[in-house]
């Protein structure tokens, strides 16, 4: 036996532990090897703002991790090769046919791998909530303003993020390498050949040769499951950062100020709403991987340059793309032996580069214009900022009209009217709408402005008669958080011990955009 | 649970956490759960815990058995769907209801700071750079000429050069027309306004042959078709060949409308006029679709006269 003392009974053992007993015991130790011990309090109390609207990055978090897991999954059983196999699988009607072996292992894993196909639908739901949750998000981020500074690096960060996601988007659809996304390529290809100078050795250089070749399945491949996921990886990683960094925005209220954050702490409120918030995301999408059918390749049948199928759409987060190059006129350029493919170059390439640079210089665009360089923490209410409000409107309108126009063949079949009545509307309309949205927006913003107690619950009145036969309506009290009174928030005391500043005049500044 | 019980959880949090909270006593309205009666939540989220821990189990079970898609995936989402609502439940109404404020801290550093940091790299650099201009210069160069000569096997092996590839395709000079199948085409084949892809013989299961080669034959008439002035020969016994690649973006070109003799592209709806030389009436495509010029040999076989006059599908930089 050592010379160490051993607590021999419970109460002993207790003690020795600590007042925080075995967890405080383990949490010391890490602190001993670590030093977390300052930051993890500092983490755990960090305030987090209860919003719903703060909840659409959440998703757009959560479904990346769905993506992630349910792609590894896939990645075990899919053969990223375009070498040619006859099918004998799982899948009867298409015995004996030639097919690529990226083609053949999709329907396999859907029909012969357990639990194959509930993944593979539940990989491309969650990529479609993906993309979907990331531009909600980035519109909230956009009206209310919170991209201001000190944010706007994250907003950058945000928005490579939600291109990564609409390219990686399209990678993975294009690995199964069936009918629909076989012609996906071939129309991506078309609008990298488009490229004035150095389209078609770009062309070339993806795809290893002419269209198709055999070497876009398994470049494709590692893009998709390798390199862009790292990419996305580290860039969620740098957003996350910065948000602890600069702390949450928060919409104003009372007790609420630049120079605070008012909400629930990280542990264990937050930490118990946002985990339960993953597992419910997690939970739709297994929901629609059950019950909702998407991309059944197999009623496509194998990619074969030379076969079309009608009426397919792209997923959706494309369809701005296609709306656009079917919309745009027949203009073609060429002249001193050169072609420049205006009908697809500027639908396809000039106009997407245009919508997303707005995006990422608007923040700067903002500040020139307002001469705003003040650090805001506080949001704007979206009426308050009638011209941004109206502008995002805008743009908004304008995407709303590509993608509709995406559907022109669908749409004059729906309706029994003719395709080219269609084209000719959704042509008039992608000009139109965004002239149309925004002074409608900005009218709205300023009305809501003026009107007392708008975006506040309507409470009801009590009408009562009086024995004069008069009738008289007592409006009931505003709803309790609607309601305007002090906010006594709780202080957290902070462990970084500082000189206390001297506060600035008014925490908020008003700046008419 | 027990009034008792709660008490003393409210005492053991306030014991175990005093820094959080401190200065709250635990029956400090902040403190309490935000639901007006907690016992009654806490009995929902029980049952939405067994529910979920039960649809959990059973993607187990169904899982082990094999069952139908649909029925893991009812399982395993509603049993995530029931713990989530749960775990969102509890956090909402049964923990501490706040709120809780924390003070923001500005990130930005002292004057004095910032110089000392603007200093070490404008005055430690600067005179580092400004002593060794020539071997600074040296370095960049090397490292910007490294830069870009990296870039050029890692680019450049990818793939081949264009060069002529795009300006033709594997038709020649009787080149026979096959079907998918590999069966030649013979005047006898269609009926008047019937139409078949066909490929130059030998091609018609290559990726080449079908991205590129591929060529609707569709018979107009019952005689020699004249599409455009200059082609009177190359439509014999109504028989019409054109790329089914659409000038826009290289789709098959794969609807025939019979009635108003139009190829529609089904992906993005250019419409092209068979009887004038496929020129486009309607939609975004640019350019008629190239015509084929064939001839019937005196087998009856249907042969190409020559390639394409013009690169086919769509447009790029090289194409005159």
């Amino acid at each position: 036996m050592s010379d160490v003392t051993v607590p021999t009974n419970k109460r002993a053992q207790r003690e020795a532990l600590g007042p925080y007993g075995k967890i405080g015991k383990t949490l010391g130790e890490l602190d001993d090897r670590l030093g977390v011990a300052k930051g993890g309090r500092t983490f755990m109390d960090k305030i987090f703002p209860d919003h719903w609207s703060f909840m659409l990055g959440e998703i757009a978090l959560y479904s990346f991790v769905i993506l992630m897991v349910t792609g590894i999954y896939l990645t075990f059983y899919f053969v990223p090769s375009s070498a040619i196999v006859t099918y004998h699988g799982a899948y009867l009607p298409l015995d004996g046919q030639k097919v690529t072996q990226a083609f053949a292992s999709t329907v396999d894993l859907s029909f012969k791998v357990r639990g194959g196909l509930l993944m593979r639908q539940m990989h491309h739901w969650a990529c479609d909530i993906f993309v979907g949750s990331l531009v909600v998000h980035m519109a909230r981020v956009f009206f209310t303003g919170a991209f201001r500074k000190p944010r706007e690096l994250n907003w950058t960060i945000g928005l490579t993020l939600l291109i990564l996601a609409i390219g990686n988007g399209f990678l993975g659809y294009s690995l199964p390498d069936d009918l629909v996304s076989g012609t996906g390529i071939r129309i991506a290809y078309s609008i990298m050949e488009s490229i004035p100078l150095v389209g078609t050795y770009l062309a070339f250089f993806v795809f290893g040769g002419n269209f198709p070749g055999t070497a876009v399945i398994p470049r494709f491949f590692i893009l998709h499951v390798l390199i862009v996921p790292l990419i996305i990886l580290g860039l969620v990683g740098a957003h996350l950062f910065l948000l602890v960094r600069q702390k949450h925005t928060q919409f104003p209220g009372p007790g609420r100020t630049e120079k605070n954050v008012v909400g629930s702490p990280m542990f264990p409120i937050f930490m118990a709403k946002t985990t339960g918030f993953l597992f419910i995301v997690g939970g739709i999408t297994a929901l629609l991987g059950a019950f909702a059918q998407i991309n059944p390749i197999w009623q496509f049948g194998p990619y074969d340059a030379s076969r079309i199928s009608y009426a397919v759409q792209p997923d959706f987060y494309m369809g701005f793309l296609d709306g656009a190059l079917r919309i745009w006129p027949s203009w073609t350029f060429h002249s001193f032996g050169h072609t420049i493919p205006f009908e697809v170059f500027i639908p396809a390439v000039i106009l997407p580069g245009i919508i997303f640079n707005l995006a990422y210089v608007w923040p700067m665009i903002e500040r020139k214009f307002t001469g705003d360089n003040e650090i805001h923490n506080l949001l704007d209410r979206p009426r308050d900022r009638p011209k941004r409000t109206a502008a995002g409107v805008a743009m908004f309108a304008l995407l709303a009209m590509l993608f509709i126009a995406s559907s022109t063949d669908v749409i004059a079949n729906f309706f029994h009217i003719s395709l080219n009545m269609v084209l000719l509307d959704m042509r008039i309309l992608c000009i139109l709408a965004p002239f149309v949205a925004y002074p409608i927006t900005y009218k709205i913003c300023k009305e809501m402005q003026g009107f007392h107690g708008a975006g506040k619950r309507k409470t009801h009145n009590i009408v009562t008669r009086t024995t004069e036969g008069e009738y008289i309506a007592i409006p009931t009290p505003a709803y309790d958080e609607d309601a305007h009174h002090e906010l006594v928030a709780t202080p957290v005391p902070t462990y970084i011990e500082e000189t206390p500043e001297v506060p600035a005049e008014s925490g908020v500044r008003t700046v008419e955009r | 649970m027990s009034e008792h019980d709660e008490h003393d959880e409210n005492m053991e949090r306030e014991h175990r956490t005093p820094v959080s909270f401190s200065g709250l006593s635990a029956d400090d309205p902040r403190l309490q759960p935000a639901a007006k009666n907690p016992h009654t939540v806490e009995m929902v989220i029980s049952i939405t815990f067994v529910v979920g821990t039960i649809l959990t189990a059973g993607f187990g079970a169904a899982y082990w058995v094999n069952a139908k898609p649909w029925i893991l995936g009812a399982t395993m989402g509603g049993g995530l769907l029931f713990l989530g609502i749960g775990l969102v439940a509890w956090g909402k109404y049964l923990m501490p209801r706040g709120p809780f404020v924390e003070e923001r801290h500005t990130l930005a550093n002292s004057e004095a700071d910032r110089n000392a940091f603007a200093a070490a790299i404008v005055e430690r650099g600067g005179s580092v750079v400004k002593r060794r201009k020539m071997l600074a210069g040296l370095l960049g160069g090397g490292l910007g000429i490294f830069s870009v000569v990296a870039m050029f096997p890692l680019i450049r092996s990818l793939g081949p050069l264009p060069k002529g590839t795009l300006f033709h395709t594997d038709w020649r000079k009787g080149s026979y027309a096959v079907d998918q199948t590999g069966r030649r085409v013979s005047v006898g084949d269609l009926a008047v306004g019937s139409i078949v892809t066909v490929f130059p013989e030998g091609k018609q299961n290559t990726d080449r042959g079908q991205a590129v080669d591929q060529t609707v034959l569709i018979r107009v008439s019952n005689e020699r078709f004249t599409t455009q002035k200059g082609r009177e020969t190359w439509a014999p016994m109504g028989y019409v060949a054109y790329s089914k690649l659409c000038t826009h973006l290289g789709c098959p070109v794969g609807l025939y409308e019979q009635q108003l003799q139009l190829l529609v592209c089904p992906c993005h709806q250019s419409m092209f006029n068979v009887t004038n030389g496929a020129v486009p009436q309607f939609g975004p495509a640019p350019r008629p679709l190239p015509q084929l010029p064939l001839y019937i040999d005196s087998a009856g076989f249907i042969r190409a006269q020559a390639d394409y006059d013009q690169p086919v599908g769509p447009g790029f930089w090289e194409r005159s």
